[in-house]
C-alpha cells in the first residue's frame, strides 16, 4: 500500500485496516474463549471425549460420538439427496433454458433461500414427518426393508427426516453456486465440442469438466451449511443420543444438541463439556468452508479451466 | 473445379438486425478461400454460418440456402451433429479442453467412436499432430496438460483436434490473429499443407496472408459480398473500387 495522500487519505486507511484487523481479532478470540471454557472436559477425558458413546450429564459421562456420527450421516444425506438436484437444476439454467426462464428459477431460488431455517422445521414436522411415516418410510420398508436403513419402527421423526429437511436447505446454494461456476466457463469451450460433432450431453459434459472444482466447491459449501444447521433439523430430528444404522431412528447433531441444553447446562463440566462439542463444530465447518472457498476461487481464477496462453 | 459448398441467397438476422444481405457463393473443393473485410463487417457471423454454430445464438436467424456436396445444411431435419463432424472449425483464441495433449485430440475420435481400438486411437492422434505440425514438439508429453503449451502450440492443437475427426471442410476464423509472426508463419505453411485434403475457409484481416495462403479471396463489407474473385486478381487487378480502396489501405 502506498503511503502518500492526505492525512484524510491515511486516517481512512486506518479505519480500514483497524476494521479489516478487528475480524481477525474476532475469530481468534472466539476461539481462544472457547478453549479456555472447555479445558476442564478436555483435560478430564482427553481423546475419549470425542469417541466415548454415552453421553449422561447427571452422571458427568461425555461422550461426544452419537452426536459427531448424527452430525456427519444427516448432512451426508442432505448431500446425496441435495446434488443430483442441484446439478441438474444449474445445469438447466445456464446451458437448456431461454433467459425467460432461468430468470425466474434463479429468483426462486434465492427466495428458498431465504426462508428461514424454524419455517422449514415447522414444515418438517407437520407435513413431511407424516409423510414419511405413512407413505414414504412405508414404501422404503415394503421394497427396501431388507436393507439395515430402513428397519426399526416407523415415528416419522428421525434421522432420514432430517436429512431430507438439510437437503432442501443446501439445494438453493449448491444450485446457485454450481450456476455461477457453470456460467463461468467460456462459450469457446462449448463452441469447440459442438464444432466437432459432440451432442448436447457431451458438451454439458466438458463444461462440467471445466468446472470441476468449483463443483467441489460448491457441494463442500452446502456440506458446511447442512453441518451448521441447528433449528431446522432440532425439530425433526428426535433429539436423541444414539448411533443408530436405521434411518428412521432418531438421532441427534452437535448443532441441536447445543441449541437444546444449553439452558440446563448449569454445573461447570456440563458447560464445558458443550463448550468442547462445540469447538469441535467450529473447526469443522472453518475447514469445510475453507476448503470450499478454496475449491471455488480455483475456477473463478481459472486455474483449472480453460484459460488462454 | 467442383463446388464443396454452395451458398444461395443467404440473408443472416440477429433479432430484428440484419447482418449478412443476400449472399451467394461458391466454394471450391481443396481449395483455399479467405473471408476479408473491415471489423463488424460479418465474416465470422457468416463463417458460422457454414457449420450452424449460430445456432446456438437464441435469437439468430438464417435464411437462404447452403448446400454442403449438394444437400441444404439448413433443411428441416438436418443431423446438426453430423453436419459439424463433416464442417471442422478453428476458432480466433485457441481453446483447448482442460485434459492432456493426447485427451484434446482424442476428444473427437472418442465421441464420434472413428477408432476400432486403442492402438488404433494412439494412432490417430499422432497422425493428427503430425498433420498439424506439432508432433514432434510434444511426442514426450503427450499426458501432460494442454495449457502448458505455447499459444501457437496451443492453435495448433486444436488444428490437430480439428482434423482428428476426418473432416471434409475447415473453418478457420482468425487462427493467426493472437499470435507471434513466427507461430503466424507456421499456420499458414500449414493451411498450405492441408489444402491438398481439405477444403479451407480463413477469416483474416490481415491481407498478406489472405493473399499468401488462399487461392480465392471473398471481400465483405457492412453485411454484403462485394466481391469474390481468384486471390490473385483480387490483389491485383480488382473488380470492384470498394476492394480496391480497402486492399490498399485507403479506408477501413
Ligand atoms: N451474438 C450476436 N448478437 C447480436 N449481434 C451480433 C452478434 N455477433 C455479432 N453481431 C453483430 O453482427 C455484425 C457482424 O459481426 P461479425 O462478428 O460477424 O463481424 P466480423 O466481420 O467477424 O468482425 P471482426 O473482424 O471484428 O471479427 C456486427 O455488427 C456485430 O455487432
Ligand atoms: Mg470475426
Amino acid at each position: 500500500m502506498s503511503q502518500t495522500g492526505t492525512i484524510g487519505d491515511k486516517l481512512f486507511r486506518s479505519v480500514l485496516l483497524i476494521a479489516a484487523a478487528s475480524i481477525l481479532v474476532i475469530v481468534a478470540a472466539i476461539l481462544y474463549m472457547m478453549v479456555q471454557n472447555s479445558l476442564p472436559t478436555i483435560e478430564r477425558f482427553g481423546v475419549g471425549f470425542l469417541t466415548g458413546r454415552e453421553w449422561k450429564p447427571a452422571q458427568e459421562e461425555f461422550g461426544a460420538l452419537p452426536f459427531i456420527y448424527g452430525t456427519l450421516a444427516s448432512s451426508i444425506i442432505a448431500l446425496v439427496l441435495s446434488i443430483p438436484i442441484s446439478l441438474g437444476v444449474a445445469i438447466y439454467m445456464v446451458e437448456q433454458a431461454p433467459k425467460k426462464l432461468a430468470r425466474p428459477i434463479a429468483f426462486l431460488i434465492e427466495l428458498l433461500a431465504a426462508i428461514p431455517s424454524v419455517v422449514y422445521g415447522l414444515w418438517g414436522i407437520f407435513v413431511l414427518a407424516p409423510f414419511i411415516r405413512d407413505y414414504l418410510g412405508v414404501f422404503l420398508q415394503d421394497y427396501f426393508g431388507w436393507l439395515p436403513f430402513f428397519q426399526g419402527r416407523l415415528t416419522g421423526i428421525g434421522m432420514l427426516t432430517g436429512g431430507i429437511i438439510l437437503a432442501l436447505m443446501i439445494t438453493p446454494i449448491i444450485t446457485s453456486v454450481v450456476r455461477d461456476v457453470l456460467e463461468a466457463v467460456p462459450t469457446t469451450q462449448r463452441e469447440a465440442a459442438l464444432a466437432l460433432g459432440a451432442t448436447e450431453w457431451e458438451t454439458t459434459r466438458i463444461v462440467l469438466g471445466n468446472a470441476a472444482s468449483g463443483i467441489a466447491g460448491a457441494v463442500v459449501l452446502g456440506l458446511g451449511r447442512a453441518i451448521g444447521e441447528t433449528m431446522a433439523i432440532t425439530m425433526v430430528i428426535g433429539n436423541s443420543a444414539q448411533i443408530s444404522i436405521s434411518l428412521f431412528e432418531p438421532a441427534n447433531t452437535i448443532a441441536s444438541l447445543l441449541a437444546s441444553n444449553f439452558a440446563e447446562a448449569t454445573d461447570k463440566i456440563y458447560m464445558s463439556a458443550l463448550i468442547e462439542i462445540g469447538l469441535v463444530l467450529f473447526l469443522v465447518t472453518f475447514v469445510v468452508n475453507a476448503l470450499a472457498k478454496l475449491l471455488i476461487l480455483k475456477v473463478a481464477s481459472g486455474t483449472n479451466s480453460a484459460k488462454h496462453a | 473445379m467442383q463446388s464443396k459448398i454452395s451458398i444461395s441467397n443467404l440473408d443472416f438476422y440477429y433479432g430484428k438486425t440484419q447482418a449478412l444481405f443476400d449472399i451467394s457463393m461458391e466454394i471450391p473443393e481443396r481449395q483455399v478461400v479467405a473471408f476479408i473485410g473491415p471489423s463488424g463487417c460479418g465474416k465470422s457471423t457468416f463463417l458460422r454460418t457454414l457449420n450452424r454454430m449460430n445456432d446456438t445464438i437464441p435469437i439468430a436467424r438464417a435464411e437462404g440456402v447452403v448446400k454442403i456436396d449438394g444437400e441444404n445444411i439448413y433443411a428441416p431435419g438436418t443431423d446438426v451433429v453430423a453436419l459439424r463432424r463433416k464442417v471442422g472449425m478453428v476458432f480466433q483464441k485457441s481453446n483447448p479442453f482442460p485434459k492432456s495433449i493426447f485427451e484434446n485430440v482424442a476428444y473427437g475420435i472418442r465421441i464420434n467412436g472413428l477408432h476400432k481400438n486403442k492402438a488404433d486411437l494412439q494412432e490417430r492422434v499422432e497422425k493428427a499432430l503430425r498433420d498439424a505440425a506439432l508432433l514432434n514438439e510434444v511426442k514426450d508429453r503427450l499426458n501432460s496438460s494442454a495449457f502448458g503449451l505455447s499459444g501457437g502450440q496451443q492453435q495448433r492443437l486444436c488444428i490437430a483436434r480439428a482434423l482428428a475427426v476426418q473432416p471434409e471442410v475447415i473453418l478457420m476464423d482468425e487462427p493467426a490473429s493472437a499470435l507471434d509472426p513466427i507461430a503466424t508463419q507456421k499456420i499458414e505453411e500449414l493451411v498450405v499443407e492441408l489444402k491438398k485434403q481439405y477444403s479451407i475457409v480463413i477469416v483474416t484481416h490481415n491481407m498478406q496472408q489472405a493473399s499468401r495462403v488462399s487461392d480465392k479471396t471473398a471481400f465483405f463489407m457492412l453485411g454484403k459480398l462485394i466481391e469474390f474473385n481468384p486471390t490473385q486478381k483480387m490483389f491485383t487487378n480488382p473488380d470492384e473500387r470498394l476492394t480496391e480502396d480497402y486492399i490498399t489501405g485507403r479506408f477501413g
